[in-house]
């Protein structure tokens, strides 16, 4: 097992090192805050031949993506990275990816969307394409941020998934935040992530294929269902993924992360940075006697509802943190999936949704700890209020 | 009826020495001589739109009605306002990365559409809000911080490229020259037609360009900006380094290097009958009152 000592670390650095260890044969990538560096750091190490990389400076996000997928499939191991309006700009070039069963990973660092403009950390990007037949994962942290680019590279590429993977950290929160990682050395990572092997290559001439052929009534709902079931295949190999970077490197992942959860009652669900915050909240109301707990989810695609389903069973009350706002009316979408996971248990517990830190807006512990505070009340046999709560805002 | 004030109290962030001022200032002096002249245009009749960019803060500096757009996208924009309302002086401002780059498409297309509108190109050649890479009209090997080993691009002449689009009007200034920079984006208002001024503005934080072009630029004379193949040849005389690379003794000509007369969008469309049916701009005024009254 790799014990080894701990760097410094952005999150953007973090994932740019990530992409030098993994090595890929193409990156093609588009400016954009907070995301940049990733891919500049990264053309730094195409410069100095660290890396073996066909690297494509496009004119756009919608080019890069495009690139990508030209590269995928031609064959390639293909990665790249971006944030916001550059991934809603791809969105149009994410589905086919999906859809063609390409194994690119992408780096995304999550921001805010316009308008009105912010460069600002929130989850609206990432959300916006959900249901676009990528894997999403969300990290904590530059250390898992790191670890998820890794893993990504082998959930991505195995035989029974074959899609796309987006690995998100949170824009400038973690990804210009300094922290204190473990690296794995560039072998242990090559070895762990293996050679790619293309199914299907364009530059294979003697067995020629057609790309994006046209589907009409006959075969496309078929295709369709056959990348739903690579969906439903992810789940298995993410946990077997996660399991056996575990044992190889110390650290071990799976669709969620609790904390004091087991006893507690009460508890917070959500994604990403947050979650440090949360843990100190629970540290502190937990001295004081609250039974209360946290659960960080890390795959929000494929949705892990079953599993979440028998973590959150035992508790009496929870809320649905979204960093994002879905504006459906009906609470933000980590908030529906969450709650309908729930509805097939026996006894419910009761749920809350707040939509916070749109636009960046700081999170503090005290926030955390008022939320723990109504779910105490709501646990205690006191009646929700209001389900869907604006948490902060200025009204 | 006192001036309209056009300075804003937003904090400039752009760096100190950034070529923006200068046209900033020079774009605010021709705006307060529109609007006071002898056939002033209402201080209000004035928008702008501007793109994503270290350019796109002019949204706050300039206190005239405004649109930040996003990326690529001021073209659109602009010809959307002007359509609606043909009275309006529309002004759109873009970088080389947003108007050269993602939204090349629009540029083209509002250039042969012959749109009414202005645009000012604030190109200094890299993408400096995003501190430092290539952009569409960086030198090949342009040491940018994503192409560190040097751009392996060479870069699109975007005048040559708009004359062949149709574009009306095209001019290229220099932000170190802000008496020719107002006399250029003057004429370019006035233009009737698609107007297109390339300024050559400095970035001195991630590309210092203005001892090169400080050593090179010259305002054209005996040219005949009506002449389609005179302009051509103006126009090709600096390729933006793409053959040099910069590194020739180029010399690189400033002024009014295309002008023409032709029909706007807006004629073409009121005369195929597919535009506004309000005609005159008193129908327009009286069109504009009825929508604003239901207003909120």
């Amino acid at each position: 097992m790799a014990t080894k000592e701990l760097v410094a670390r952005t999150g953007n650095e973090a994932m740019a090192e990530a992409m030098r260890q993994i090595n890929p044969d193409v990156v093609a990538a588009y400016p954009i805050t907070p995301a940049t560096e990733i891919v500049q750091l990264f053309s730094a190490y195409v410069a100095d031949g660290l890396v073996d990389t066909e690297f494509v400076t496009v004119e756009s996000e919608h080019s890069a993506m495009s690139a990508c997928v030209g590269a995928s499939t031609a064959g390639a191991r293909v990665m790249t990275g971006t944030s916001s309006q550059g991934l809603i700009l791809m969105a149009e070039i994410l589905y086919i990816a999906a859809g063609l069963r390409c194994p690119i990973v992408l780096a995304e660092v999550n921001r805010a969307l316009s308008s009105p403009i912010n460069i600002h950390c929130d989850h609206s990007d990432t959300m916006s394409v959900r249901d676009s037949g990528w894997i999403q994962i969300f990290s904590e942290n530059s250390q898992e941020a790191y670890d998820n680019m890794i893993q990504a590279v082998r959930i991505a590429e195995h035989m029974d998934v074959r899609l796309p993977v987006m690995v998100t950290t949170d824009g400038f929160i973690i990804s210009h935040g300094l922290e204190a990682i473990s690296l794995l050395e560039d072998k242990e990572v090559q070895d762990f992530i293996g050679p790619y092997k293309a199914a299907y290559s364009l530059l294979d001439v003697e067995k020629p294929i057609t790309v994006g052929g046209l589907d009409f009534t006959d075969f496309y709902f078929e295709h369709r269902r056959q990348t739903a079931e690579a969906m439903q295949n992810a789940k298995k190999v993410i946990l077997d993924v996660g399991r056996e970077f575990g044992e190889k490197f110390g650290r071990s992942y799976g669709f969620f992360e609790g904390y004091k959860l087991e006893d507690a009652e009460i508890a917070l669900v959500l994604l990403g940075s947050t979650a440090g915050t949360a843990r100190v909240a629970v540290d502190q109301l937990r001295a004081a006697g609250v039974k209360c707990g946290l659960l960080k989810l890390r795959v929000f695609r494929p949705f892990p509802a079953a599993e979440l389903a028998e973590a959150l069973k035992h508790l009496k009350a929870i809320a649905v943190m979204d960093r994002s706002d879905s504006l459906s009316t009906a609470g933000g979408p980590l908030f529906t999936d969450v709650r309908s996971a729930l509805y097939d248990l026996p006894e419910r517990p009761a749920i809350v949704n707040y939509i916070y830190g749109l636009g960046g807006r700081d999170i503090t512990v005290e926030d955390l700890e008022g939320i723990y505070r109504e779910l105490q009340r709501i646990s205690g046999g006191g009646q929700v209020q209001e389900t869907i709560q604006y948490l902060g805002v200025r009204e | 009826m006192t001036a309209h004030n056009f300075e804003t109290s937003a904090t400039n962030t752009w760096c100190p020495g950034c070529g923006n001022f200068p046209l900033l200032n020079a774009v605010k002096t021709v705006l307060k001589e529109l609007s006071e002249g002898e056939s002033p245009t209402r201080p209000e009749n004035l928008v702008m739109v501007a793109g994503i960019g270290c350019h796109g803060k002019i949204a706050d500096y300039l206190n005239i009605n405004s649109f930040y757009s996003i990326h690529g996208r001021v073209l659109p924009v602009a010809t959307g306002i002007k359509l609606a309302n043909p009275d309006l002086e529309v002004i759109g401002f873009a970088g080389d990365g947003d108007a050269y780059g993602e939204g090349l498409e629009h540029l083209i297309f509002a250039a042969k559409r012959n749109v009414d509108i202005t645009v000012i190109v604030h190109n200094n050649r890299v993408y400096s809000l995003t501190t430092g890479q290539f952009s569409p009209t960086s030198p090949p090997g342009f040491p940018g911080r994503s192409t560190p080993a040097g751009s392996p691009e060479v870069p699109l002449n975007p005048l040559e490229l708009l004359l062949a689009s149709g574009a009306t009007f095209l001019a290229r200034g220099f932000s170190s020259q802000p008496e020719q920079m107002k006399e250029i984006i003057r004429e370019a208002i006035n233009h009737r037609g698609f107007a297109l001024v390339d300024i050559l503005q400095v970035c001195v934080t991630f590309y210092n360009l203005h001892k090169y072009y400080a050593e090179r630029v010259y305002t054209v004379e005996d040219h005949d900006p009506g002449d389609y193949f005179q302009a051509l040849q103006k126009i090709r005389e600096w390729d933006y380094g793409a053959s040099s690379g910069g590194e020739e003794q180029e010399k690189i000509p400033l002024g009014i290097l295309y002008k023409k007369e032709a029909p706007t969008f807006g004629q073409r469309l009121s005369a195929g009958g597919g535009g506004s049916k309000s005609a005159t701009p008193a129908d327009r005024e009286a069109l504009i009152e009825k929508i604003l009254a239901n207003n909120i």
